[in-house]
């Protein structure tokens, strides 16, 4: 169905012919001072066993680690250090992957199964977190569409026919879901500064994380973004995936956010079928997108939340552990909380459904909600603690 | 009709009659209908050659499309090779493991074949004869006489390579997309490339690939990531390996001419000159110098540059380097430290002398790949004195610096000649060179270094000048430059400048 697949893709940042007329050893990156998923576990005798591979666009082992050679990491953040870029990568570098996948997923094995489940019914509750302490409620994932390779090693031509595919497809959307794109290289002042205030917009990547991989090439040619026009319902075009699917609005009710989100997504998946293309999906790991860490639901469901007691408390840390949550600051990744002010979402990916995360988030939320008021009146939390889940 | 006849003929021209000990021998031959068989052989060929046709296999190799250059590639390997001895009568007398051989592969003439003619003169003799024996040859006329006996093709002859799917001459790219779905959005751009790359020529190369693999895409990807600045107007490409200026001369050449006003590299040769003993009157006023320096660029030919390098062969670049630079004596004597064991001690004293260099920061630098695994395989290396520096793969292969307090220009210059001149001497001695040809000079990674890559200037005080109206045009017509002490894009602290020369290419070391 799919001939793109044997065709070598331009660009590289290794030349794969070139490498092998040294050793393995020669090649071999030095990693004696990193400290991520990618350091831990390539050794020389694993690097010599994949470096002569290559999927069939062309991409290599150097190329799925580049990044994580580039960025040693930081002694208390394990970040993945490495990327794919096609969906046979997580296929041909098996060896690699699947030991990254496993200790960054929690123990997920080659052999597990995941479950995909976007069917918003099946959410308990969810509707009425309350809306003195949750300000906004937001759900996001990732999508890739298959046959395409994906953002560290697309070309100019590839990603901008991803793009079109996904202008022509969400141009179908109607009713509350109807909305319009704006390329990021044709955006007048006045639609760029709409979109910074609704805090919609998107910038160049500059964390070396992302750069080093490859992503950023040729910015900000295929880029855009596309929303509704009640702007609860976003779309991201080839930034650090194909898509990232956006729901949210404020207040507390997460379970619209995520009927929302469900009913978007089945949609989308539904006008790109017609047209002949489905997402990147398998039994094993899910969704398959660009990082490693983002495989399964590729979901992060979460809330600002004001938690200015709770979050004081010695044992908030352990809590969230408990509740399998995860908290940033309200500027997202690597901010701080501001007001005591908390973005609080879940914290896996891979091994649960969809329903089950936005699940653990709802009724995790609501346990801290509680918690924070006992504390505001002065009372204890200790009948509160959750198990582990 | 390639068969074993036709080669036989060839190599009975005079080219091989010298040829004593090389261990394999492999033929690359162009066809002029762009296809490229390879020939290889395990024999060591003895005065005898019919020797060697008698074990010729035929193999083929890929595509390449690319114009026809004299001097593909010295390389040099490390791995000793396995080679079958044979004896006068051709008969097989056992195996042989000889010391690491280089190739020498030369393609046919096209228009540039007289470009990297000189650059065999300089190869020395390693411990095998064929090296020296080419270069006769070929600095001889007697080279158009071989080529022009292929006929209908034209032949490249090669020494060993040890591993034969490696010999390809750069596998062409497939494209799914056509080069009109893949040309760049230049519409915001301001830079050379920019200027250059009409949709013509990016359809003419884009499938193109030097014989490392390097592409046009990854030229540009620079210029395509940076549109630029409407007062500045950068390069926007980079040569990922010395064959990079000649598979995209289509788009390299423009923007040669246009960054060095006016020089052709298609037409005009450029002249270089180290000969420091030219120098006139090259002592400055002390009152006003505070400092005097020359920089300058060096690659080492057979081995990618910092874009495309591969982490193995940055490490041999050091390697080559460094063991060089260990040879030097007298007041160029001195020391390397390595970028990834560096003591802190090391450290500071190198950022108090000025010396040390960081990760590259600038987008122009990083979106061409040059800053790939550091700090892997960089370091810089001084001589005791602190006179002469030399960065290691940095933004190339090597940086080399001559500087001092004061305002001995002459002296600065001479340490810098008789230290590229000796470094030169050393790596020779093991059997590599610089990249140069006669129309590019000495060739780097950015276009903008060509020719010399030399900037000489002095860190000088003009209160009184700098203010005057006309300071800009004395520059122009002395064609110099200034900048602040800071370096490139710094402004001038005080009423201290930093003046240099302008131009690069078309204009040797001493002018």
């Amino acid at each position: 169905m799919n001939t793109r697949l044997d065709a070598t893709m331009p660009f590289g940042n290794t030349h794969n012919k070139l490498k092998m007329n040294y050793t393995a050893e020669q090649e071999y990156p030095d990693l004696s001072q990193h400290n991520n998923h990618m350091a831990k576990v390539l050794t020389p005798e694993m690097y010599a066993n994949l470096r002569d591979k290559e999927t069939p666009s062309g991409f290599t082992v150097d190329d799925v680690i580049q990044t994580g050679v580039d960025n040693p990491g930081h002694p208390f953040i394990m970040t993945v250090g490495c990327v794919a870029g096609d969906e046979e990568t997580y296929e041909v570098f098996k060896e690699l992957l699947d030991p990254v996948i496993e200790d960054r997923h929690g123990g997920y094995k080659p052999s597990d199964k995941h479950k995909t489940d976007l069917n918003a019914e099946n959410l308990q509750g969810g509707d009425d977190l309350d809306p003195n302490y949750v300000l906004s409620s937001r759900v996001r994932t990732g999508r890739s569409i298959r046959g395409f390779c994906l953002p560290p090693h697309c070309s100019r031509g590839e990603r901008r026919a991803i793009e079109n595919l996904s202008i022509e497809g969400l141009s179908s959307l109607d009713g509350d879901l109807k909305g319009k794109y704006y390329a990021l290289k044709n955006m007048t002042e006045e639609e760029q500064q709409q979109l910074i205030d609704d805090h919609f917009l998107f910038d160049k990547p500059v964390s070396p994380l992302l750069l080093a991989s490859g992503m950023a090439r040729d910015w900000p040619d295929g880029r855009g973004i596309w929303h509704n026009d009640n702007k609860t319902f976003l779309v991201w075009v080839n930034e650090e995936d194909h898509l990232r699917v956006i729901s949210m609005q404020k207040g507390g009710n997460m379970r619209e956010v995520f009927n929302r989100f469900c009913t978007g997504l089945t949609k989308i998946e539904g006008l790109f079928k017609e047209k002949g293309h489905e997402f990147m999906w398998n039994e094993h790991l899910g969704y398959v997108l660009t990082c490693p860490s983002n495989l399964g639901t590729g979901l992060r469901a979460g809330v600002h939340v004001k938690l200015p007691n709770v979050s004081k408390n010695e044992k908030f840390g352990e809590i969230l552990k408990k509740l399998r949550l995860q908290k940033r600051g309200t500027g997202g990744v690597d901010t701080a909380a501001v007001g005591g002010v908390f973005d609080i979402s879940n914290a896996d990916r891979l091994g649960f459904s969809e329903v089950e995360l936005v699940q653990m988030v709802v009724d995790g939320v609501n346990l801290l909600i509680e918690m924070e008021k006992r504390l505001e009146g002065g009372q204890s939390i200790d009948d509160l603690m959750p198990e582990q889940k | 009709m390639l068969n074993k006849s036709y080669l036989k003929e060839v190599f009975q021209s005079s080219m091989l009659k010298d040829v004593m000990q090389p261990n394999i021998m492999f033929v690359q031959c162009h066809l002029l209908s762009g296809e490229v068989f390879i020939l290889y052989c395990v024999t060591i060929i003895s005065k005898n050659y019919s020797n060697i046709i008698e074990t010729l296999n035929f193999k083929r190799a890929t595509h390449y499309n690319g114009p026809y250059t004299v001097l593909q590639s010295v390389r040099q390997f490390q791995q000793p090779i396995q080679a079958q001895k044979a004896g006068l009568d051709g008969k097989q007398v056992g195996k042989e493991t000889l010391p690491p051989p280089f190739t020498v592969s030369i393609l046919s003439d096209g228009p540039r074949s007289q470009r990297s003619l000189s650059s065999l003169r300089s190869l020395s003799d390693c411990g095998n004869n064929m090296a020296s024996s080419f270069s006769r040859i070929l600095s001889s006329k007697r080279n158009v006489g071989i080529l022009s006996l292929v006929g209908a093709g034209s032949l490249t002859v090669g020494l060993l390579l040890n591993r034969e799917q490696h010999v390809s001459a750069g596998a062409p790219v497939r494209r799914v997309y056509p080069a009109s779905a893949e040309y760049p959005d230049l519409r915001k751009h301001n830079n050379c490339m920019a200027s250059h790359l009409t949709p013509a020529v990016y359809a003419k190369l884009c499938d193109k690939a030097t014989p490392n693999g390097y592409t046009l895409d990854q030229a540009i990807q620079t210029g395509v990531d940076n549109p630029g600045h409407p007062f500045i107007k950068t390069v926007g490409m980079v040569a990922g390996d010395e064959e990079s200026y000649e598979v995209f001369a289509d788009i390299f050449d423009p923007v040669i001419v246009e960054r060095h006003n006016g020089y052709d590299p298609r037409t005009m040769k450029h002249p270089t000159d180290l000969d420091a003993s030219k120098i006139r009157s090259g002592q400055f006023d002390e009152k006003y110098v505070l400092s005097s320096r020359v920089r300058t660029g060096r690659s080492i030919r057979g081995l990618s540059l910092p874009p495309a390098c591969t982490r193995a062969e940055r490490r041999e670049v050091e390697r080559v380097v460094v063991n060089a630079l260990g040879g030097l004596q007298g007041d160029l004597s001195g020391k390397y430290y390595s970028l990834t064991d560096m003591s802190e001690k090391d450290q500071q004293q190198l950022i108090d002398d000025h010396f040390l260099f960081d990760k590259p920061v600038s987008p122009l630098l990083t979106c061409a790949g040059m800053a790939r695994d550091w700090p892997d395989a960089r370091g810089i290396w001084h001589n005791n004195e602190k006179t002469f520096l030399v960065w290691i793969n940095e933004e190339d292969h090597t940086r080399v610096i001559s500087m001092e307090k004061g305002g001995n220009m002459k002296r600065v210059f001479e340490r810098f000649c008789r230290g590229l001149q000796e470094v030169e001497r050393l790596i020779q001695e093991k059997g590599w060179e610089f990249m140069w040809n006669e129309n590019l000079g000495y060739i780097l990674t950015c276009p903008s270094n060509l020719g010399t890559g030399l900037r000489a200037g002095v860190h000088i005080n003009l209160p009184r000048l700098s203010k005057d109206a006309r300071f800009a045009k004395i520059l122009d017509n002395l064609r110099l430059q200034k900048r602040g002490t800071g370096g490139v894009d710094t402004a001038a602290v005080g009423s201290t400048f930093d003046i240099s020369n302008l131009d690069r290419l078309g204009q040797s070391e001493v002018n």
